[in-house]
């Protein structure tokens, strides 16, 4: 499929209809709109006063404050927005809507497009409150970093992208059986990201495996913007280089995962 | 009218294809060691109903699956309102739809929510005033602001119809219509899809269990059996070949092995 016929396939008042029943599906939960909230609050409550604690014991962190809550709300923007994308999938899966989707006008480019929009708005009613909370509560504006944080964040957001549309087409293929993978893979990423730890830490081998994912450019940068006050443009670029290769990867796999699946009549079952 | 003439006058496989609501050439699907649908080919003329029997792992659903493009084809061909599926699907989905209890509505959102975000995705003009009228023709409006989860099983089959309904299909694939419905509605029902059929001029693929309602409704029966088509003809010439007086016996027939049997009772 080549990109103009991609580009020409794709309908805004279909995507906007998937947004429309996502949002629908959001103010009718009040459990899933406080979910949202709930984990990202937490997270940045436990996080906020172990930082405390540690600078109040350490000259480093003392002076490079502000590193362990800028990558817990770095990594829940990874985090959060690979499952705002893959619940909204899963939810298709749990209402077995999916078939219904797949016989309508619907194509996949469009399904993940709904899905990525999805993944920001509920990323927003997550991390918006979480950054407020760090600001009143630790005194840490995240909104400090200005520019650069629009870097991070766009990285951030385009690897949670990969991940949700390449586990998706594997519960597309394998069903519902599968789903532990949607919970489960990103934090596969954690210690090879080194979100609380910089690269070199880790063995000369495994440095290799961590600079080959974008997170880990992210999450070093933000370090150098703390710590050093510097903003390494550079790592941005890389790992936008690196998050268009995983983009392509991913879409080609979900798509070759939803062929399997209509092979193997798995759109059908969509169960165990 | 020479024969070369007689032969460039007729139709030929692909313009013959074209005209055909659904045609199938020599469908396989073979799914690890089972035969689920073991070639098979038929034509559906536009403006027909076809019902689509037999019994449990017969492989109607898969047959209508393929139809759809929900499952590819180990060989064979589809063609759905002139186009090949499912490598044209794009140019015929909005054209067609269906009602399967493989799928359900989405629980939490309401039955207008639910039609309105299928309407938007098939692109149905002046939307509100469509789900009235389905609302008004399929007794939605008492829950038409209900979550879909707490309708009865009946109003949630009325409710999958609307949804299969919503864009006016000109070809309609129904897998069990009138399940889980009472007599009364579902009478109801089926004169609903009939006029629609008339009205529309639409074609309607069926597969079903209730032999009165494919007596009622269909032009046409297809009988399956293990993956391969055991007869194909109207209603009636089938129950003339079969010396029954009700397609449910011709069903026992097929079903249990008595074809040949019956078939020569009837000679």
């Amino acid at each position: 499929m080549t990109g103009l016929a991609v580009h020409r396939g794709i309908s805004v008042h279909r995507i906007g209809a998937m947004i429309l029943r996502y949002w629908y599906l959001l103010l009718s939960s009040w459990p899933r709109l406080l979910e949202l909230l709930y984990w990202p609050a937490l997270q940045v409550i436990t996080w906020g006063f172990i930082q405390y604690y540690i600078a109040e014991n350490s000259n480093f962190f003392a002076r490079a404050g502000g590193t362990l809550i800028g990558a817990v709300i770095l990594w829940d923007i990874l985090f959060r927005g690979q499952l705002g994308f893959s619940i909204s999938f899963l939810e298709e899966m749990w209402a077995r809507n999916i078939g219904n989707l797949m016989m309508s006008p619907l194509r996949p480019i469009e399904f993940l497009l709904s899905l990525m929009v999805m993944s920001l708005i509920r990323l927003a009613i997550g991390i918006i409150p979480m950054t407020l909370l760090a600001l009143f509560m630790f005194q840490f504006n995240v909104y400090a970093l200005g520019l650069p944080l629009i870097a991070f964040f766009c990285n951030l957001i385009f690897t949670s992208w990969s991940v949700g549309i390449f586990v998706s087409g594997l519960v597309l293929r394998n069903g519902l059986g599968a789903e532990s993978i949607v919970w489960t893979l990103m934090f596969a990423i954690l210690p090879l990201a080194c979100v609380y730890y910089p690269v070199s830490v880790l063995p000369v081998w495994l440095q290799y495996v961590a600079w080959a994912l974008p997170p880990t450019y992210a999450f070093e940068g933000m370090r150098a913007l703390l710590i050093e006050n510097t903003f390494r443009a550079d790592l941005m670029l890389e790992a936008l280089a690196i998050n268009a290769v995983f983009l392509v990867a991913s879409f080609a796999s979900f798509l070759a995962l939803l062929r399997s699946a209509k092979r193997h009549g798995s759109l059908l079952s969509g169960g165990e | 009218m020479t024969e070369n003439d007689k032969a460039s006058s007729r139709p030929t496989v692909a313009e013959r294809s074209s005209s055909a609501a659904i045609a199938v050439e020599h469908l396989v699907k073979i799914y690890k060691q089972t035969r689920a649908v073991d070639d098979i080919s038929f034509s559906l003329t536009r403006g027909s109903i076809t019902g689509l029997l037999g019994g449990n792992g017969a492989g109607k659903t898969t047959t209508i699956a393929m139809i759809m493009g929900l499952v590819l084809p180990t060989s064979g061909r589809v063609q759905v309102l002139g186009h090949r599926m499912p490598e044209e699907s794009a140019a015929v989905l909005g054209r067609m739809n269906f009602e399967s209890p493989y799928v359900d509505m989405p629980m939490r959102l309401t039955v207008r929510q639910n039609l309105t975000v299928f309407g938007k995705l098939y692109a149905v003009k002046n939307l509100a005033g469509r789900i009235a009228e389905l609302a008004d023709d399929l007794d939605l409006t008492d829950f038409i602001d209900r979550a879909n989860g707490k309708l009865s099983a009946g109003q949630k089959t009325r409710v999958a119809l609307a949804k299969a309904l919503i864009n006016r299909p000109e070809l309609l694939l129904l897998d069990e219509p009138t399940a889980s419905l009472d007599p009364d509605t579902a009478d109801w029902v089926r004169a609903h899809l009939e006029r629609y059929r008339k009205d529309n001029n639409a074609t309607i693929l069926l597969a079903s269990h209730n032999m009165l309602e494919v007596e009622r409704l269909c032009d046409r029966v297809i009988i399956m059996k293990r993956g391969r088509i055991e007869d194909d003809d109207t209603p009636e010439a089938i129950m003339a070949r079969y010396n029954r007086t009700t397609l449910e016996e011709v069903f026992l027939d097929v079903a249990r092995g008595r074809v040949n049997g019956a078939k020569e009772a009837a000679r």
